[in-house]
């Protein structure tokens, strides 16, 4: 059954057109770059980078608010819906970010262009994997994903560090690629079918092989636990966000993360339908607690102890996917799982820029070469004042401080976990939560309070990193008054997928 | 009906903060005295122009009430629902008041990133009018919570020797109280039939007792642990004893135009929150929970007296003797009469202008003197006539002097209180609690006897002249209020009185 050319250009105007955007900004990269191979393209390409995210960013917005109705194309691999082009949203703002900010970061490296494109092939697999309605669809993206952001992992191929971090995600990352793989094929085994629909419907008549059914859902998991850095998949995040160029972290901890969840909640929500498997005695919301509650936890204690700045944010990116795990956690058979799915992803939404920024003002000091720990960022408020409260938005929104966007989200999580019957959730979270401002506030005493050491000096202002920043910071402020939109669209679509 | 008024005034003065924090050092100082007259000469405007009746959370006429859908969160409304009423409005002036003379005085007093420093005190006045005027939970708990950020960098980037210690304490003791009080209302919201955070609303849902069961508490058990819970979150902000260790902290290093901010507006948040939520919504829990918050109360009169008389340090002397002052302010509360409620939000103003102005005397005989030791210095009087002179009044405002704000503001908390019929034994915890003045006295007295009057000796062989008219002016601004007030108190009571009225209506007069 498959579809006439036709059809497939209206699936394009129904909504894969943004994927197809970032898609075809990415060639237009390779092409740029092959005409004029020399470093004054720089410009050029992350213009290009850029203006080709928010064109997907446009898109999609225009597409969500004109209303969308769930279709398939392509055989049911693709489902073309709210939740996908909500998904695009969050990573086609943050590529545009992080290549606003790489302008800065890549001056004097070689193979720029390459940078920018494996960038928007990421972004691609991402926007496919949020639409992803079948599980060959789904490891297919996911690899479309990972395969780009190895490499930029290891992109100052020169720099030990970055190498060393891309060999380790590229190993993790092929183990828990095959544990996927493997999942699925147990789960296609028990059920005969790849689509989410034909699985759960198939899994109905599956009673008699609830062991390869319960391990495949298990695996499956774990795959999703990789790509969420939820633990136990989460070894690899430190090293990778610490050892990768910072523009590199900020994508991976925010986009790239965001795509795992979007895939998770796709592939759990639509093939797994719980009214089905816990029946069968395959409870796998008892899972996503038990991940939940240990990785806020670990990531939170982690982060506590850290002495470096970047590898704080990377245990914390490790701790917030923690609370947005509460999004598949605190699902039941008949709660509002609508409103718990889409406060997550609303979190998801606001986490983006707020996480990203972090990570780009770690990029901007990394520029200026001032150092990776705290006591290196003593006193920067006193040189560079604007970058140093956008730094400060970041943190005290990460750690869901009232005046910022990541209060509400917060309290929106928190609030659907309490109403689905789940407050212990809530409760653990919360109080991770308050004990999370005792290292982001570290970061501002370090910032503001501390006395500079008496040589630092930061050089010139990268225009770019400076742009991104306080981009970034603006929408986290903005995203205060502006959340009851995000979470209401959120709800919404999410809603569309039970 | 729709003013944007409020919107306006918080409009301008977040943009002066802005613009504040961009001009070079050199000019930040005058700029941000110019720009903070914008908010007030505002609220100057919205005083007199001030036509609402009645409580904002029980039926009152709103004055420059705006309302205007935000966003629904897990079903429940939240709204930018702003407006005045005669609890509000003194403190919005108060906050306008002290946030250009604190300004003023700090030409002398900081020297170092002044662009940041006048940019964030503007900041904390837009956020600080935030939680005066807003009149939706959250959007309150989001001014509430904006308030802590820059008071956090002022003590600590501009604060004295142990600053990183007391701006950690201030910030983590605040935050953890904070965390308790919006579980403790939230439950409360959850359990009551509405499906908004609009206060009025709330307040009108809890006063009618409609409100089940949740988690397994009954009604009233929630009622009275939401309570519990709401109060202690609110009394460290206060602050109230035994949770007062941070204040001491946070205003010696806190520098002194800082800590006339601090001791003038932000406790005033605690017990201005303790009214509106505490003591209008659920009237019965407190009358129920009535002796030991006397008991408190008093207790944070006396220990706090008596810990400024053990102290040497004039700024500590002045911070203790607040605990003391908030004491009044939550045995007022705890009276639930019209000149107890009434005389404790007169009280909080009253308290603002005269801690102000002393915060800010000590702080001009510390520029002079580089020493807030008590036994560092005596004769002060003869080198700086004028400054102590008005501290002088100052303290005798403290004291309770007639004709002055304090005395006003005490006596009717003391009339309120002997009356109370809510609170058992009322006659007895209001006598303990008249016997802190004696206390106040005693130890205000003293302090000023060793150090500005006899001969001339200064420890620190500083040069010491009369302070510059930037520095006195200020003082005295804030004395003519203090007299004005005491002279006049219906200037602020009428309104406070007539705000009042209709929370006790549910509680008995």
């Amino acid at each position: 059954m498959l579809d006439t050319p036709l059809q497939l250009v209206a699936g394009l105007a129904d909504g894969l057109l943004p994927p197809v955007v970032l898609g075809v900004t990415a060639l237009t990269l390779l092409v740029i770059d092959t005409v004029r191979p020399d470093e004054a393209s720089l410009a050029l390409l992350s213009g290009v980078s850029a203006a080709g995210s928010l064109v997907a960013f446009g898109v999609a917005a225009a597409l969500l608010a004109g209303g969308v109705d769930p279709t398939t194309v392509y055989g049911g691999a693709v489902m073309l819906d709210g939740t996908s082009l909500y998904f695009t949203l969050v990573f086609a703002s943050v590529t545009a970010l992080v290549s606003v900010a790489s302008y800065d970061y890549l001056r004097g490296q070689d193979y720029s262009g390459e940078f920018y494109a494996l960038v928007l092939f990421s972004a691609t697999g991402m926007s496919l994997m949020a639409a992803a309605n079948s599980l060959a669809t789904a490891f297919v993206a996911l690899e479309l994903t990972s395969l780009p952001s190895y490499a930029l992992v290891a992109f100052l191929k020169q720099n030990e560090g970055s190498s060393e971090a891309g060999l380790k995600y590229f190993l993790v990352g092929a183990v828990s690629s095959a544990v996927l793989v493997f999942g699925i094929s147990l789960v296609y085994a028990a059920t005969g079918a790849l689509t989410f629909g034909a699985v759960a419907e198939g899994l109905t008549t599956a009673d008699d092989l609830v062991g390869i059914v319960g391990l495949g859902v298990v695996m499956i998991a774990g795959g999703m636990a990789f790509k969420t850095a939820a633990v136990p998949f989460h070894f690899w995040a430190p090293e990778a966000y610490e050892g990768a160029p910072a523009p590199v972290s900020a994508f991976l901890s925010s986009a790239s993360k965001a795509a795992g969840f979007a895939l998770a909640f796709r592939v759990f929500v639509g093939a797994f339908p719980l009214d089905v498997l816990v029946p069968m005695g395959i409870d796998w919301v008892l899972i996503f607690q038990v991940l939940a509650v240990v990785t806020m936890t670990l990531g939170n204690f982690a982060a506590a102890t850290q002495e470096n700045v970047k590898r704080m944010l990377a245990y914390s990116s490790i701790g917030h996917a923690g609370y947005a795990l509460i999004g598949l956690a605190a699902l039941s058979a008949d709660g509002p799982n609508g409103a718990v799915l889409g406060a997550s992803m609303a979190h998801l939404f606001v986490y983006g820029f707020m996480n990203t920024g972090a990570f780009l003002f770690v990029a901007m000091v990394e520029h200026w070469g001032v150092g990776r720990t705290f006591e290196d960022y003593n006193g920067l408020a006193t040189r560079a004042p604007m970058a140093s409260v956008a730094m400060t938005v970041f943190m005290f929104s990460l750690a869901g401080l009232p005046p910022f966007g990541g209060f509400f989200s917060k309290y929106a999580l928190f609030y659907a976990a309490v109403d689905s019957g789940f407050w212990w959730l809530a409760a653990v979270g919360a109080v991770n939560s308050a004990l999370s401002l005792f290292y982001y506030s570290r970061v501002v005493r370090a910032l503001w309070i501390e006395e500079p050491a008496v040589d630092l000096s930061l050089g010139r202002r990268p225009v770019g990193l400076y742009v991104a920043v306080v981009g970034a910071a603006l929408g986290t402020l903005l995203l205060l008054p502006a959340f009851g939109p995000v979470v209401e669209t959120a709800q919404t679509v999410a809603a569309t997928l039970f | 009906m729709v003013h944007v008024i409020l919107e306006a005034l918080m409009t301008v003065t977040a943009a002066a903060a802005l613009v504040t924090f961009l001009v070079p050092d050199e000019y930040a100082g005058r700029a941000a005295a110019a720009f903070s007259a914008l908010p007030l000469v505002g609220s100057l405007l919205l005083w007199a122009g001030f036509d609402g009746r009645g409580n904002a959370l029980v039926d009152g006429e709103i004055a420059f009430e705006t309302t205007a859908p935000w966003l629904t969160l897990g079903g429940y409304e939240v709204s930018w629902h702003v407006g005045l009423d005669g609890v509000s409005l003194p403190l919005v002036v108060l906050t306008a008041v002290l946030t250009t003379l604190a300004i003023v005085s700090a030409w002398s007093a900081i020297d170092e990133r002044q662009s940041q420093f006048y940019g964030l005190v503007l900041f904390m006045e837009t956020t600080l009018i935030g939680v005066f005027v807003a009149l939706d939970f959250l959007l309150w708990f989001v001014f509430w919570e904006a308030v802590l950020v820059p008071m956090y960098l002022l003590i600590g980037v501009w604060g004295g020797p142990r600053r990183k210690y007391a701006a950690i304490k201030f910030f983590v003791y605040t935050n953890v109280a904070s965390l308790a009080m919006f579980i403790g209302f939230v439950a409360l919201v959850l359990a009551a039939p509405v499906q908004t955070f609009d206060l009025p609303a709330v307040a009108a849902a809890l006063r009618n007792e409609q409100i089940s069961a949740l988690l397994g508490l009954s009604p009233d058990a929630l009622r009275t642990a939401a309570f519990a819970v709401m109060f202690a979150g609110f009394a460290v902000k206060v602050p109230v004893v035994p949770f007062h260790t941070w204040l001491p902290d946070a205003h010696v290093e806190a520098p002194s135009p800082v800590s006339v901010l601090l001791a003038g507006v932000l406790l005033k948040m605690g017990t201005y929150a303790l009214l509106r939520y505490n003591f209008t919504m659920l009237p019965e829990a407190a009358a129920a929970l009535a002796v030991p918050i006397a008991a408190v109360a008093v207790l944070s009169v006396l220990y706090g007296a008596m810990l400024a008389l053990a102290q040497e340090d004039l700024k500590r002397i002045v911070a203790y003797s607040s605990v003391s002052s908030m004491g009044y302010v939550i045995l007022g509360l705890v009276a639930y009469t019209l000149y107890g409620v009434g005389g404790a939000t007169f009280q909080m103003v009253a308290h603002g202008l005269i801690s102000g102005l002393m915060f800010m005397a000590v702080g001009v005989i510390y520029h002079s003197t580089h020493t807030r030791m008590v036994g560092d210095m005596s004769g002060m009087a003869d080198r700086m006539p004028v400054t102590t002179g008005i501290l002088v009044a100052g303290a005798f405002g403290y004291m309770g002097l007639p004709l002055m704000a304090g005395f006003a503001g005490e006596f009717f908390v003391f009339v309120g209180s002997f009356a109370s019929t809510t609170l058992p034994f009322a006659p007895v915890f209001t006598a303990t609690a008249m016997f802190g003045i004696v206390v106040v006295a005693g130890y205000l007295l003293l302090a000023m006897q060793r150090t500005l009057f006899g001969p001339f000796r200064l420890d620190t062989d500083y040069e010491v002249h009369e302070a510059p008219l930037r520095d006195t002016v200020p003082l005295a601004v804030l004395l003519l209020c203090i007299v004005a007030l005491g002279v006049a108190p219906d200037l602020l009571f009428g309104m406070i009185k007539d705000a009042v009225v209709p929370i006790l209506q549910g509680g008995g007069l």
